[in-house]
C-alpha cells in the first residue's frame, strides 16, 4: 500500500524537468513512437472489428474493396452468432461460473488475508509465503492431476469442476493483494474496537471490510476477469458444447474443419471481449493500481 | 505448496486454548482457503508427480513404473524439440517483451496530453481473454488473406504471401510476436508504476551534475528501477514458459513440431491422446525451469529490501 501512495506524486512535481524539452525532439523522442505503439496494440482489435461487420463478399475480395474498410456493415455475423449457434449459452455458462467462482475465492480470501495480516497467529509469515508460492504454480502443470481428480469425483463435464478450481489461482492472488489493502489500515482502529469488546469477527465485518472496499473491488475485477479468460482448464473439464464457456466454445465449436466463418469467429471474439473491457473501463485507476501494487508487495 | 506451513498450525495444544486465542481464530480464518488449495492445488501438484511414474491412461487406472515415462522422454526428439522451443520461445518473447516494454514505459512517464487515457488503452491487449485475441491473429495470420501480407504487397516490400503458420521459422516468429503483443500492456504498466517512485530530485541533482540523458537512464532510473524489473521479468518468464493458449490457438504445435512448447506437447499426449502418465511426466519436467526462475524473484525481491534499508 505504501508503495501505491508514493505513485500518487503531486501534480506540481509532475514532468519535472520536461520544460528543457523542445518539441521536435519530444516528436522524435516521444510522440512518434508512442503512435506506433498505439498502432501495433490496437490494430488487432479494429481488424477484429472490421472483420465481424463485414459481408463474405468483401472479406475475401481484396482487389476490388480495400480490407482496411468496409463498404457495406452488416450485422449477419452477429445474427448468425447470437440465433444460429450455442453463443449465448456458452456466455450465461461464463458468467455463471466466473461470479461464482469469484465470490467463492473473495470470501475465503478476505478471512485468509485477514488472518495473515491481522491476526498473526503463528507462522503467520510462512503462510504468507506459501500464498504467494501458490500464486506462481502454473495451470499449465496442474491441469492432467486435476482432471483425473474431476474425474473420479464425479464432477467431469459440470460446471462445479470450473468452480471449484478457479479459486486455485483466484485465491492466493486476492489474498496477496487484500494483505497489501488490510495492512493500510490503522491498527489503533481495531484496538479501540477490541476496548470496546468487539469480537474479531465483528471488527472485520464493521471495521476492516468497509474500509477495504476499494481494494476488495480490485479484487474481484481481477478475479472475474482471470476466470473470464481461462482457458486450459476449460478446454480439459467440459466436453459438452452448451457446457463450454466463451473461449473454449468459440474456438471448438465455431472453427470447423473445412471453412472457417471468419465473419461469426471475430464477433464472437469481440462480444466475449466486451464485458471484461466494459468492467475494466469502468475501475481502469482501481485496475491499474492494485495491479503495479499487487506485483509491488 | 501451502501445506506444510498450515498443518504447523494443527498443534494438539490449541484445543486447550481460549476460543479467542489468535492461533484458533487464524485457523479457523485461514480454513476455506487452505481446504481449497490443499484440495485443488497442492494434492493435484503431488499427484501429478506420481503419475508421471505410472502408465495410467484415459479410463484405466495405472501401475508404478518407475521412471520408464522418464526414460522413453529422454530418447524421444520431440519432447527435446519442445523444450528447446519452449527456451527459445521464452527467452525470446521475454527480452522483446522487456525493451519494448521499458521503452513505452519511459514514454509514458513523459508529460503528455491524456496521459490516463493513453495508459488505459494500452493496457487493453492484456485486459482481452487471451484465446480470443490469438483467434485475431489467427485471421491477420491466414495463409490467403493476410491483411500483414497485403499491406506489405501494396507497399512493394515483397513478392508473395508471407506463409505466416505454415513453415516452421515464419510460424515460430509469428507465435513469439503475438505473444509480445499481449505482455508489452503488463511490463510497460508495472514498470511505469516503478518509474513514478524515482524522485524528480534525483534527475535534477544529476542534471545539475552535467550527466547526459543516457547517463540518467543508466544511472539514475535502471539502478532504481532494478528490483520490480526483477519482479515483473519473473513473472513474465514464468507465464511465458508455460504459455499454453496462444499456441493451441495459432498452430497447435505445428508445422512439424516447431512450435510445440513443452505445456501443449503435454496436452497433446496427456489428454488428446490419453497418455496421463506421459503427460504429466512432460509436466513434471517443467518444475525445475520453474524453480529456477522463483529463486530469480526471491533475490530480486532480497535486494530491494535490502535496498530500503532493510526491515519487514
Amino acid at each position: 500500500m505504501a508503495a501505491i501512495k508514493q505513485v500518487e506524486r503531486p501534480d506540481t512535481d509532475e514532468g519535472g524537468m520536461g520544460y528543457l524539452q523542445s518539441l521536435p525532439r519530444k516528436v522524435v523522442t516521444v510522440y512518434l513512437p508512442l503512435l506506433v505503439f498505439l498502432i501495433v496494440l490496437l490494430f488487432p482489435f479494429y481488424w477484429m472489428t472490421i472483420t465481424a461487420v463485414k459481408p463474405n463478399v468483401e472479406m475475401t475480395d481484396y482487389v476490388n474493396f480495400n480490407p482496411f474498410w468496409v463498404v457495406h456493415p452488416t450485422l449477419e455475423h452477429i445474427r448468425y452468432l447470437l440465433f444460429e449457434t450455442s453463443y449465448p449459452g456458452w456466455l450465461l455458462n461464463t458468467v455463471i461460473i466466473s461470479t461464482a467462482a469469484t465470490f467463492l475465492s473473495l470470501a475465503a480470501a478476505v478471512l485468509a488475508a485477514y488472518a495473515i495480516e491481522r491476526l498473526r497467529f503463528s507462522g503467520a509469515r510462512q503462510v504468507g509465503l506459501a500464498v504467494f508460492l501458490a500464486y506462481l504454480v502454473p495451470p499449465s502443470i496442474l491441469f492432467i492431476p486435476l482432471s483425473v481428480m474431476v474425474f473420479n469425483l464425479g464432477l467431469y463435464d459440470t460446471p462445479f469442476a470450473l468452480i471449484l478450481t478457479y479459486p486455485t489461482f483466484l485465491i492466493p492472488f486476492c489474498t496477496w493483494l487484500l494483505m497489501g489493502y488490510f495492512r493500510s489500515i490503522p491498527f489503533e482502529l481495531e484496538e479501540c474496537a477490541l476496548i470496546d469488546g468487539a469480537s474479531r469477527w465483528q471488527i472485520l465485518t464493521k471495521i476492516v471490510l468497509p474500509l477495504s472496499v476499494p481494494g476488495l473491488i480490485s479484487a474481484g475485477i481481477f478475479a472475474f476477469t482471470l476466470s473470464w479468460n481461462e482457458f486450459i482448464y476449460a478446454l480439459t473439464f467440459i466436453q459438452s458444447s452448451e457446457k463450454k464457456t466463451v473461449p473454449v466454445g468459440v474456438l471448438t465449436e465455431l472453427v470447423r474443419s473445412d471453412v472457417y466463418e471468419w465473419g461469426a469467429l471475430m464477433a464472437g471474439a469481440l462480444i466475449g471481449s466486451l464485458p471484461v473491457v466494459v468492467l475494466y473501463s469502468f475501475f481502469v485507476e482501481h485496475y491499474v493500481s492494485s495491479m503495479t501494487g499487487a506485483v509491488k508487495e | 505448496m501451502a501445506v506444510p506451513s498450515v498443518a504447523v498450525q494443527r498443534r494438539p495444544s490449541f484445543l486447550s486454548r481460549l476460543a479467542e486465542s489468535r492461533n484458533t481464530l487464524g485457523l479457523g480464518f485461514m480454513l476455506p482457503a487452505a481446504a481449497l488449495l490443499l484440495v485443488f492445488l497442492t494434492y493435484p501438484l503431488g499427484l501429478g508427480v506420481w503419475l508421471g511414474f505410472t502408465d495410467t491412461r484415459i479410463g484405466r487406472p495405472g501401475i508404478y513404473i518407475g521412471v520408464e515415462n522418464y526414460e522413453y522422454l529422454w530418447s524421444d526428439s520431440v519432447f527435446w524439440l519442445s523444450v528447446f522451443n519452449t527456451l527459445l520461445y521464452t527467452v525470446s518473447a521475454s527480452t522483446l517483451k522487456f525493451m519494448l516494454g521499458l521503452w513505452l514505459a519511459l514514454i509514458l512517464n513523459e508529460k503528455l496530453p491524456f496521459k490516463s487515457f493513453f495508459r488505459a488503452v494500452v493496457l487493453l491487449p492484456w485486459v482481452v481473454p487471451t484465446v480470443l485475441s490469438a483467434i485475431a491473429f489467427w485471421w491477420i495470420y491466414d495463409s490467403q488473406f493476410s491483411i500483414l501480407s497485403w499491406a506489405l504487397q501494396q507497399m512493394g516490400l515483397i513478392d508473395h504471401r508471407i506463409n505466416f503458420l505454415g513453415d516452421p521459422t515464419n510460424a515460430r516468429a509469428s507465435v513469439i510476436a503475438a505473444n509480445v503483443w499481449r505482455g508489452i500492456p503488463f511490463v510497460a504498466i508495472t514498470l511505469l508504476a516503478g518509474l513514478q517512485t524515482i524522485p524528480q530530485s534525483l534527475y535534477e541533482a544529476a542534471t545539475l551534475d552535467g550527466a547526459s540523458r543516457w547517463q540518467l537512464f543508466r544511472h539514475v532510473t535502471l539502478p532504481l528501477l532494478t528490483p520490480i524489473i526483477a519482479i515483473t521479468m519473473t513473472f513474465s518468464v514464468l507465464f511465458t514458459f508455460t504459455d499454453f493458449q496462444l499456441i493451441y490457438v495459432l498452430t497447435r504445435g505445428g508445422p512439424v513440431n516447431a512450435t510445440h512448447l513443452m505445456a501443449t506437447l503435454s496436452f497433446q499426449r496427456g489428454i488428446s491422446g490419453g497418455q496421463l502418465g506421459e503427460g504429466a511426466a512432460i509436466a513434471v519436467a517443467m518444475i525445475p525451469f520453474l524453480l529456477a526462475a522463483i529463486l530469480f524473484s526471491y533475490f530480486g525481491l532480497q535486494r530491494r529490501r535490502w535496498q530500503q534499508g532493510g526491515g519487514d
